[in-house]
């Protein structure tokens, strides 16, 4: 599904349509196209993030501030950070290495692997959740023997990880995908024949080729894993200061009826998703700048 | 010559092997467990489970939902990358960069805002209980919330396709006469037909499994708002692992179905519009 999150750069079409008697729609269309367009906009999408923003503040800076630094708020910020930091890595490495292997070699079963490559994003969150459950759960495949040598999976800080790895898997591998596909392995080759070894091969051409690539798949990796909500639900368990993440945390205070609390930490995600935005308009940016120059 | 002595790259054994370790350990043996677990059930009490009165007012909600959601998200979305690629106004850069809110914005956050927005006292709850419409804790709710999600998915399909498009064809079929309605329905639309339709497909998959943003605004009252992913939970709640799995792979095949078109669709997109991507 990140066909739809596919890294675009491209100048501005506008102007050649306008500009043009033959290509363009009368104003009132062109007016009442764009009303009924910023409308749908505002509603679903500008309306609901002000909301995070407004009911956080209501009662002002420092009750939003102490919901911030309570203790239970700042061990999910904690493990939130944790889960992140070991997940995207991992998914990095995966992503860079299936992109490798499907476009540097022609194989059989290659159509499979890059489909399967697409499975968790056809998965709901929730049986994502599940699946571990079944493995590693008391009643599960591995549960005797984890309770056995006293290691606890489900319900604890691995599951959390495991779930959020599973459900971000496919981020950085369908962006690089495409995007060396595109490249070919013409240069890789010069390289190769010319002398340098594989990891040469990597870091000199094809890194600085895929790089904007990377770093857009990075982010959304990154926003998906510290977001993720239904799976990590299904193997947290909800224990307060220990396996809760911030939008887990988020659900506990909002089902306690404290609501302010819960839109405070929610805000803190809702700038998490700015942020990423931001970062992911600039690498859009500076995509196109570097086309433009090549 | 042998296949292998065609490979002047290094690493195949190694970025293959790693790959398929990888996938195998995280998703697929986990996802096996669903399948091996519901085999030890026997069909017969697969099928009672999966077909309670109450799971199945879920699939209905679920799926109708999410049809009708991606529907609407088709209708509009195509008209926001249409407005956002053909046409010039004040605030354009900040709108396109903000139509990826639900993939970067968690679930739970927009949940608990949309709830707040449409609850009776809610900004637009309570603008629409006057007229009678009640959306938070009914199932509008869950199609507001699957409007949301399934947003970006749309614009983002058709929106390169666009960009992509060249002044001639339509200048053409200008020149021959067509007015400028019959150039969008009988040149532009069938060029774009593939990507929306795509679009469609990611918008109505996600919409089918989300989870995170409907339970807030849903009210989750049996029969009338409880959704599939939901049934699944409660399951579990209940320690009925078993009941659980078999509504999951009720779900899995459904993925898979789904997975398999939007594949379909993707490859037409392709050789209709000779992109590569």
């Amino acid at each position: 599904m990140a066909a739809a999150t596919a890294l675009r750069a491209t100048g501005n079409v506008a102007a050649r349509f306008e500009g043009r008697a033959a290509t363009r729609e009368p104003h009132w269309v062109k007016w009442s196209l764009i009303a009924m367009s910023l409308t749908f906009f505002t509603l679903f999408l500008l309306m609901p993030l002000i909301a995070v923003f407004v009911e956080a503040l209501r009662k002002g800076w420092d009750t939003y501030l102490t919901a911030l630094i309570e203790p239970d708020a700042l061990s999910a910020i904690r493990l939130t950070l944790i889960a992140a930091v070991i997940a995207v890595p991992l998914n990095l490495s995966f992503g860079v290495s299936a992109a490798w292997a499907i476009t540097k070699f022609n194989f059989r079963g290659k159509h499979v692997l890059t489909t399967l490559i697409d499975l968790p994003f056809s998965v709901s969150p929730v049986v994502a959740g599940l699946i571990y459950v079944l493995v590693f759960g008391a009643q599960g495949w591995f549960g005797p023997w984890l309770q056995e040598h006293d290691l606890k999976i489900i319900f604890a800080v691995p599951g959390i990880v495991l779930a959020t790895m599973f459900v971000t898997v496919p981020f950085i591998a369908r962006e690089l995908i495409p995007l060396m596909q595109a490249q070919g392995k013409e240069e890789e080759e010069a390289a190769v024949v010319l002398g340098a070894n594989g990891w040469q091969t990597f870091r000199h051409v094809t890194l600085p080729n895929i790089k904007w690539g990377l770093l857009y798949g990075v982010i959304l990796c990154n926003a998906r894993a510290m977001g993720e909500f239904g799976a990590v639900s299904v193997v947290s368990g909800h224990i307060r200061g220990l396996t809760n993440t911030l939008p887990l945390h988020v659900e506990i205070l909002y089902n306690e009826y404290q609501f302010t609390a819960a839109f405070a930490v929610a805000s803190v995600l809702a700038l998490l998703a700015l942020v990423t935005l931001c970062i992911k308009t600039w690498i859009e940016h500076q995509a196109a700048r570097s086309k433009e120059e090549s | 010559m042998s296949r292998r002595s065609l490979r002047v790259l290094p690493g195949f054994n190694l970025t293959l092997g790693y790959t398929l370790f990888y996938l195998s350990v995280i998703v697929l043996i986990p996802l096996s467990a669903v399948f091996v677990k519901t085999a030890g059930l026997g069909f017969g009490q697969f099928w009672d489970v999966v077909t309670t009165p109450r799971v199945l007012a879920s699939y209905r909600l679920s799926f109708g939902a999410s049809l009708l959601a991606a529907a609407i998200n088709a209708v509009f979305g195509l008209a926001l990358a249409w407005v956002l690629v053909r046409y010039s106004f004040p605030g354009k850069k900040l709108v396109d960069a903000l139509i990826d809110l639900p993939f970067a914005l968690p679930t739970a956050v927009a949940g608990i805002a949309l709830t707040a927005l449409y609850a009776p006292n809610g900004w637009l709850g309570s603008a629409l209980e006057p007229l009678g419409i009640k959306v938070a804790f009914t199932p509008l709710g869950v199609l507001v919330a699957l409007v949301f999600i399934g947003l970006p998915f749309v614009v983002r399909t058709v929106q390169p396709i666009l960009e992509d498009l060249d002044t001639e064809l339509e200048e053409a079929a200008a020149s021959l006469g067509a007015r400028r309605w019959q150039t969008f329905r009988y040149v532009t639309l069938p060029i774009l037909l593939p990507a929306l339709l795509t679009g469609f497909a990611l918008a109505f998959a996600r919409a089918v499994g989300e989870y995170g943003s409907v339970i807030f605004i849903a009210g989750n009252i049996p029969m009338v708002s409880e959704i599939t992913p939901l049934m699944i939970i409660t399951k579990l709640e209940q320690y009925d692992y078993a009941g659980a799995t078999a509504i999951a792979v009720v779900m899995l095949l459904f993925s898979f179905v789904l997975l398999l078109a939007i594949n379909g669709l993707q490859a037409w997109t392709e050789k209709a519009t000779g992109r590569n991507r």
